[in-house]
């Protein structure tokens, strides 16, 4: 489903992705664990272009997207992305938040995407919030709102950049538990995470990046129990 | 000095002249200032947006543009747009008072892109990375997501802008061209009472100015609070 090819990308001097190279296949889940620094961030924001590689492919469906005359916005909307800082939009109420993009772009009618808003809203608890500004939310219940965002665009792959780093510690649970859902229900999933335990237990395959390359690949079971590579036993030893 | 002599020629002074002071002056301000501010404005966002855009010439050229007037003298700027723009456009006989509105709004272009970038600029990038992780396009991202919550940044400080050429204005009053600070001029032309005649202008300004003031901040209050 997304082919990444010698992926490389520097910001200024310092170089980021060196050469990365990955196949994420339609309706699996894919960890990307590591240190900070190790580039996990920037190679997931290269797959749907919000960070644009210096050289090397990401393809979507046999398309190459970082080519020019490539009509981004038409891949982006079959990518839907979590951020680490929620980026709900604060103007708008969570129900707006939701329509906003599909009826902008003529996916559906304001009543279409109204009803698919609510019924989202509903699945995750929000119903009951869907008139409320966001400023009214706390930090879960705002991730479960950016999550919903996304869906509504109807996406055939999730992206979810590091989303429970920001949460404090009692909200990470449910915000865990929408995405252990939507993987379940066959969701193709990227997912940059520090909860290891998180990652063992959805994941089919989990990635180890560090120094800006995939230096591990495994199921859950084969890094986490029987890490090969030096670096993922010294950062497991170290994390777990 | 005598205070009750004092106040009696003030007294004096309103009563006889309270129309240039009120009716003349405060207008040729108001209106001074309405127009520097509004095609400051339209010519500010322009000059913003350029700033924020991809040609690099453009950017140095606008940003030189901003330098210049903002490291310049208001009543240089005035001087310049007196002698400037009459011989620019010859044809058109401008007025005194246009050219100096001119001069104005050019001066009040450059303070009003940097509020409307700076207004754009701090709106968190996260959200024009969400908006076009939902596949918007750059433009309307920033129509639908960005500049709404920029307006919150740039409205007070539009007000602010407002109330600050109220005071530039009366660099006008060197050109007679009728504002508050010229009815200063033609009134104590008359009766030499340069102190009445200052105070009377000095009051107006303030309570101008302390309203918008108190306006903006009101503005500031309903707009956080949405």
């Amino acid at each position: 489903m997304i082919k990444v090819t010698d992926l490389h990308k520097s910001f200024g001097k310092l170089l980021v992705l060196n050469g990365v190279t990955e196949h994420i296949k339609k309706g699996e889940a894919v960890s990307i664990i590591g240190p900070s620094g190790s580039g996990k961030s920037t190679f997931l924001r290269c797959l749907n272009l919000l960070e644009m590689p210096d050289s090397g492919t990401v393809e979507f469906e046999g398309h190459v997207l970082n080519r020019k005359g490539v009509d981004i916005n038409q891949y982006r909307r079959r990518m839907g992305m979590v951020f680490q800082s929620f980026n709900v939009f604060p103007h708008m109420s969570c129900i707006d938040n939701i329509t906003m993009a599909p009826v902008l772009q003529k996916l559906k009618t304001k009543e279409e995407a109204t009803a698919q808003a609510e019924e989202l809203l509903h699945k995750v608890g929000l119903y009951e919030k869907r008139n409320e500004h966001p400023n009214k939310l706390s930090g879960g219940q705002k991730q479960r709102l950016a999550i919903v965002r996304s869906l509504a665009m109807e996406p055939d792959v999730m992206l979810f950049d590091e989303p429970t780093s920001a949460l404090d510690p009692e909200m990470v649970g449910e915000v865990l538990s929408v995405i252990r859902d939507l993987v379940k229900g066959g969701m193709t999933t990227v997912i940059v995470s520090h909860e290891m335990g998180f990652a063992r237990e959805i994941s089919d395959r989990v990635l180890f990046m560090d120094g800006g390359n995939i230096m591990e690949r495994g199921t859950p079971e084969e890094i986490f129990q029987h890490p090969q590579n030096p670096r993922t036993k010294d950062f497991l030893a170290k994390v777990l | 000095m005598d205070l009750v002599d004092f106040f009696e020629k003030f007294i004096k002074i309103v009563t006889r002249y309270w129309d240039v002071f009120l009716i003349k002056g405060l207008s040729t301000t108001l209106a001074l200032s309405a127009i520097a501010v509004f095609f400051g404005a339209i010519i500010g966002t322009l000059l913003a947006f350029g700033k924020m855009g991809k040609s690099r010439i453009l950017r140095g050229v606008i940003t030189a543009y901003v330098e210049i007037i903002r490291g310049t003298p208001s009543l240089l700027q005035v001087y310049v747009g007196y002698f400037v723009v009459p011989l620019l456009l010859p044809s058109l006989n401008v007025s005194t008072y246009a050219s100096v509105a001119i001069a104005l709004t050019i001066n009040s272009s450059a303070y009003v892109s940097e509020v409307i970038r700076s207004g754009i600029q701090a709106v968190d990038k996260g959200q024009t990375e969400a908006a076009r992780s939902l596949g918007l396009t750059q433009s309307q991202a920033m129509i639908k997501v960005v500049l709404p919550q920029a307006v919150k940044n740039i409205l007070p400080a539009l007000g602010n802008e407002f109330i600050t050429i109220i005071k530039e204005t009366s660099l006008a009053s060197t050109f007679f061209v009728g504002d508050l600070m010229t009815s200063y001029l033609t009134v104590n032309g008359k009766e030499f009472l340069p102190l009445q005649c200052l105070l009377i202008v000095g009051i107006i300004y303030f309570i101008l100015t302390f309203i918008l003031g108190r306006g903006v901040s009101a503005l500031e209050r309903r707009l956080s609070h949405d």
